[in-house]
């Protein structure tokens, strides 16, 4: 019998994590300024961050290739700063799932921003709270339920990701070649039962996800 | 009741004037591979000229059609990439018996999108030091099979395994060579020869010795069975004018 492929699910876990990570880190300010600002920007950046929900995979995925390809401008950058080129490898996974579910991570934060409003934030600095103070113990609190959101959101896109990582990665065992890849080479292979294996996995972990995520969120739970 | 009679009839007239013609000049949709692309284009466009048919195409990997055909995929008519899966869903009585037959035999090249880059006798795959080499799925693609056979035979491929990444089918074989992503890939001489000359890079034409024929046969699926139209395009593969398409695309016949 054909292996199931637990290394796809390794590295598809790690992928996820990571760029969940990122996203988190990345798309607080992002987040806070859409939320904030008052400029004429707000809308086409609110659009560019939403492109990725709307894009078929595979435009993203083309364009990246071509992008990040040795004659594309990212490419020449990266080559140029001595990282090499990202197509084929797990570093380019990361930036493109990052692009991929950005979406995710920021709306629910952006949401959870502007719902908390300024009032407290103007109450903290009438406590002479720092901005920093204030972000830490008055807005991270308040926006959990979001932080859950966007986390588990962003995590669950990416494990499910696909055609991007079809066009940028190469199929790579224990580089590129993710669960969803997997899945689809043992379903075209014919290698029903090791399909079914994994998705039977993923289909059990999707699930148990988003139960915890609906059963832990008050905002969601009503 | 009389006004609408009298728009009625005029219509059912129009329906059975398209339903006359429909038959005459019938339909056939076909599921092409990949590496057949750009032939087949060709070759249609000749055939609804010539016939007055009209053919819709469709492109993909072998092993996926092979699956939706399996699955009630609306095709007339496969043109494989291989013999092994029509011979497959003929053993499965999903064709028209007796229509399969050996349309072309296809060719294997290393191609590279850099002209000069590779050299004509692929010395460039024991010495180069390229990064990446594009092959399609051997499990999926049957132009990946013959890479991997070839690559085993030189006795290259231990040492050129790290480097491979895989295209779903030749297509996507040919992007990632083709954006320059990787250096070198394992396409199909029909993708990037045409009219007895490569159509852009350098390549070489792996030798016939080295791997499997890759003989790629037809059939008509049982949807088909009945289509004139696809009798009428089968027999139009077989034509003159069809087989100087495909010789053009560096196809043995």
């Amino acid at each position: 019998m054909e292996e199931i492929g637990f290394d796809a699910l390794w590295l598809t876990l790690w992928l996820a994590l990571l760029t969940t990570s990122i996203l988190l880190v990345l798309g607080t300010p992002i987040a806070w300024r859409l939320a904030h600002t008052r400029s004429c920007l707000k809308g086409p950046v609110c659009a560019l961050v939403a492109l990725p929900l709307v894009l078929p995979p595979t435009v993203l995925g083309f364009y990246l290739l071509v992008a990040m390809g040795p004659n594309g401008p990212v490419g020449k950058l990266t080559e140029a700063m001595g990282i090499g080129l990202l197509p084929f490898t797990f570093a380019g996974l990361v930036v493109a799932s990052v692009i991929y579910s950005l979406p995710f991570v920021v709306q629910p934060l952006q949401n959870a921003f502007e719902a908390i409003g300024t009032a407290p934030l103007e109450a903290a600095a009438t406590l002479r709270a720092s901005p920093a103070d204030t972000f830490f113990r008055v807005v991270l609190p308040l926006a959990r339920p979001g932080y859950l959101t966007a986390a588990v959101m962003g995590f669950a896109h990416t494990v499910g990701e696909f055609g991007v990582v079809l066009m940028i990665g190469g199929n790579i065992p224990e580089k590129t070649r993710v669960l969803s890849i997997q899945i689809y080479d043992h379903v075209e292979a014919l290698e029903y039962t090791q399909a079914h294996w994994l998705s039977a996995g993923m289909l059990a972990f999707s699930f148990t996800v988003l139960l915890l995520l609906y059963l832990t969120n008050p905002t969601v739970r009503k | 009741m009389l006004n609408f009679k009298r728009f009625i009839s005029p219509l059912a007239g129009l329906l059975i004037a398209c339903a006359t013609f429909s038959a005459s000049a019938a339909e056939v949709s076909v599921a092409v591979a990949a590496n057949f692309t750009a032939p087949m284009k060709a070759i249609a466009a000749g055939f609804e000229k010539s016939t007055g048919h009209k053919v819709s195409l469709a492109f993909g990997a072998t092993g996926k059609f092979y699956t939706q055909i399996r699955n009630g995929a609306p095709f007339d008519i496969f043109l494989s990439a291989d013999d092994e899966t029509p011979a497959r869903l003929e053993r499965e009585n999903a064709i028209v018996p007796g229509s399969r037959f050996t349309y072309a035999i296809g060719k294997l090249a290393l191609w590279s999108a850099t002209p000069g880059y590779v050299d004509k006798s692929g010395t460039i795959l024991s010495r180069a030091p390229f990064r990446h080499i594009a092959v399609a799925s051997p499990k999926l693609a049957p132009y990946g099979a013959a890479a991997f056979e070839t690559m085993s035979k030189l006795g290259v491929l231990d040492t050129i395994r790290p480097r491979i990444v895989q295209g779903e089918n030749i297509s996507q074989t040919y992007q990632f060579a083709a954006t320059g992503n990787a250096e070198l890939g394992f396409v199909a001489l029909s993708q990037i020869y045409h009219n007895g000359k490569l159509t852009s890079g350098s390549a070489w034409i792996v030798p016939a010795n080295l791997y499997s024929p890759i003989r790629q046969d037809a059939v008509i699926l049982a949807r088909g069975a009945d289509n004139p139209a696809a009798t009428a395009l089968m027999k139009y593969l077989r034509s003159k004018k069809a087989r100087a398409i495909m010789r053009s695309y560096g196809y043995d016949l």
